[in-house]
């Protein structure tokens, strides 16, 4: 207690700042290390996949064929056809199943953010919401098959495939929505509010554009997760050799399902075909990104 | 245009909580009145009961009646989205429409009450840029988005949107508490121009700004922490910083307390 007393009594000696100690050199030095190393294992698969879908399945697709033909007939041995018919499919399906969530998902969303904020209805669904984003897509096959296919008696076709797509899509869009709409400031409506716009308009009009960027990258990405599903396509919608534009009726192929396909190919027409199919699939989902970055770009937040 | 306001023992609540205890008071048309008061006791909740704002914040509710030139604008019958396009709100932090040009921002109202018109909406724009002092400044640029102005014009933006749709009175919810002096000077000689023919009600808690712009001021405080704000005092602002009748807003004006 006295030492104490008299140690702050003393005048402080030596100098105020001593350099930087070796234990925190060495700490800093590993921690980078680590930071470091950690984006290298991250990064190299990526980069290391993407190189491989390249390097295998860019020489298949750049033939025209590729994109004008489908495996109709073909044995798989022969070094022809391409997959029109699984692109198609993809594009088609994707699209239907884009159609059907992303009204209801925006609905729901703004339901839960402007009008439902609070209420029993609302906990409810967002609850609801949550399970089914955590919903496995295999199990979002098995239950359209179950229903609209068992129950309701309708056929497999890549209709099928979009309603179980459409399971997996609506949970991500509408908490999307939900999350844009929180962002949207509140000052924003009070303004419109002030001006005499009633609720709706102001949520058509100002709310809903101001968070139009994020809402629309979010179902880019979203889609882009989708399209790639195959076990939900395996079980409702099943592969098909030839083209099917009929998206309601009958077996319609896309690419994952080709790509499951032509794996079981031992040739090597099989080998360059799933290549390819990947390729395509990549690509697509990068053309549908570059469109997601366009629309946000034109409804963007003027700066 | 121009109306007068008479606020008739409103009782404000927010769910249960009682914030605005029993006020009473009127605002003479064509002229500026000034709400003062310490934070919490209920100057912005009067100001946002005025045009109806205060029931958007889910459980708020008011009680007994404002009257406008006459007529309750809490009547059953009453369209609070009609009571809005009549009394105009500027808020306290500058809120331009982030997805629209300058142009657009300031026609918001009209457009969106569906006039399309472009020649019309062109002359509106021009005329409320001006009347809010803004046009010199913007006229060469209306097709670039409100949110790249200064703070000030863009509070001036604000006010430019707000008055396109004519309303009979503005409101002002500390409109330069987010400004720098120019900014705010340029403000306050807009609400001196302003009050030529509209009717306002601005609350701030500067006093000075209340007592260079205001015509009548109005005092509000809390009883006690828990408690729901009052009414204190209105006045001539000369005289409530003159020589006030109560001792409260005495303390308040001179920075004893507050």
């Amino acid at each position: 207690m006295t030492t104490a007393t008299t140690d702050l009594h003393r005048p402080a000696t030596g100098p105020a700042f001593q350099g930087i100690g070796a234990g925190r050199k060495i700490k800093n030095a590993v921690a980078t290390t680590l930071v470091a190393l950690a984006f290298l294992v991250a990064v190299v698969p990526l980069v290391w996949v993407l190189w491989s879908v390249v390097q295998k399945g860019l020489q298949p697709i750049l033939s025209a064929d590729w994109w004008t033909h489908s495996l109709y007939g073909l044995r798989p041995y022969d070094d022809r056809g391409g997959a029109y018919h699984a692109i198609y499919g993809t594009v088609v399906q994707a699209l239907s199943t884009a159609l059907l969530s992303v009204p209801v998902g925006v609905m729901v969303g703004v339901y839960l953010v402007e009008y439902g904020a609070g209420t029993r209805l609302a906990r409810f669904t967002t609850f609801m919401v949550d399970i089914l984003t955590g919903v496995p897509s295999i199990v979002s096959g098995l239950f359209v098959y179950a229903l609209w296919i068992s129950i309701l008696g309708f056929g497999r076709s890549g209709f099928a495939v979009s309603l179980s797509l459409l399971l997996l899509m609506i949970p991500v869009v509408i908490r999307t929505t939900e999350e844009m709409l929180r962002i949207v400031p509140n000052e924003l409506r009070e303004a419109s509010y002030a001006l005499g716009v009633p609720k709706w308009k102001t949520i058509v009009k100002i709310v809903l554009p101001t968070a139009m960027s994020g809402i629309v990258t979010g179902v880019m990405l979203g889609l882009a997760r989708v399209m790639g599903e195959t076990a939900p396509a395996l079980i409702v919608g099943a592969y098909a050799s030839s083209i099917n534009l009929n998206v309601f009726d009958g077996n319609q192929a896309n690419l994952p399902l080709l790509m499951n396909d032509q794996f079981a190919n031992p040739e090597t027409a099989g080998f360059n075909r799933t290549w390819g199919a990947a390729m395509s699939l990549v690509l697509i989902i990068m053309l549908f990104n570059l469109l997601a970055t366009v629309i946000s770009r034109l409804s963007a937040i003027k700066k | 245009m121009a109306k007068r306001i008479d606020i008739k023992d409103v009782n404000i609540y927010y769910g249960k909580f009682h914030a605005v205890d029993s006020v009473t008071l009127s605002v003479p048309p064509r002229s500026v009145t000034a709400f003062i008061g310490p934070s919490g006791c209920g100057k912005s909740t009067v100001l946002r009961s005025l045009n109806r704002m205060h029931e958007v914040t889910p459980g708020a509710r008011v009680e007994g009646q404002v009257l406008l030139d006459g007529e309750d604008i809490y009547a059953a019958n009453v369209d609070p989205v009609e009571v809005r396009r009549t009394i105009g709100m500027v808020f306290q932090r500058p809120n331009p429409f982030p997805t629209m040009s300058i142009r657009d921002n300031v026609v918001a109202g009209l457009r969106l009450a569906g006039v399309k018109n472009r020649k019309r909406l062109d002359e509106v724009c021009e005329r409320s840029l001006r009347g809010a002092n803004l046009w010199e400044e913007v006229k060469d640029r209306l097709d670039k988005p409100g949110g790249g102005l200064s703070g000030g014009q863009q509070q001036r933006l604000c006010i430019a949107r707000a008055i396109a749709v004519q309303p009979d009175v503005l409101l002002m919810d500390e409109p330069c508490s987010a400004l720098d002096p120019i900014s705010t000077l340029a403000i306050e000689d807009l609400i001196t121009e302003l009050k030529q023919d509209y009717t306002i009600v601005i609350v701030t808690h500067n006093m000075q700004q209340a007592a260079r712009v205001s015509d009548q001021t109005a005092f509000f405080n809390l009883a006690g922490v828990g408690q729901p704000g009052r009414l204190v005092e209105v006045d001539d602002t000369e005289k409530i910083f003159s020589n006030p009748s109560q001792k409260a807003t005495e303390d308040y004006i001179s920075g004893r307390f507050g």
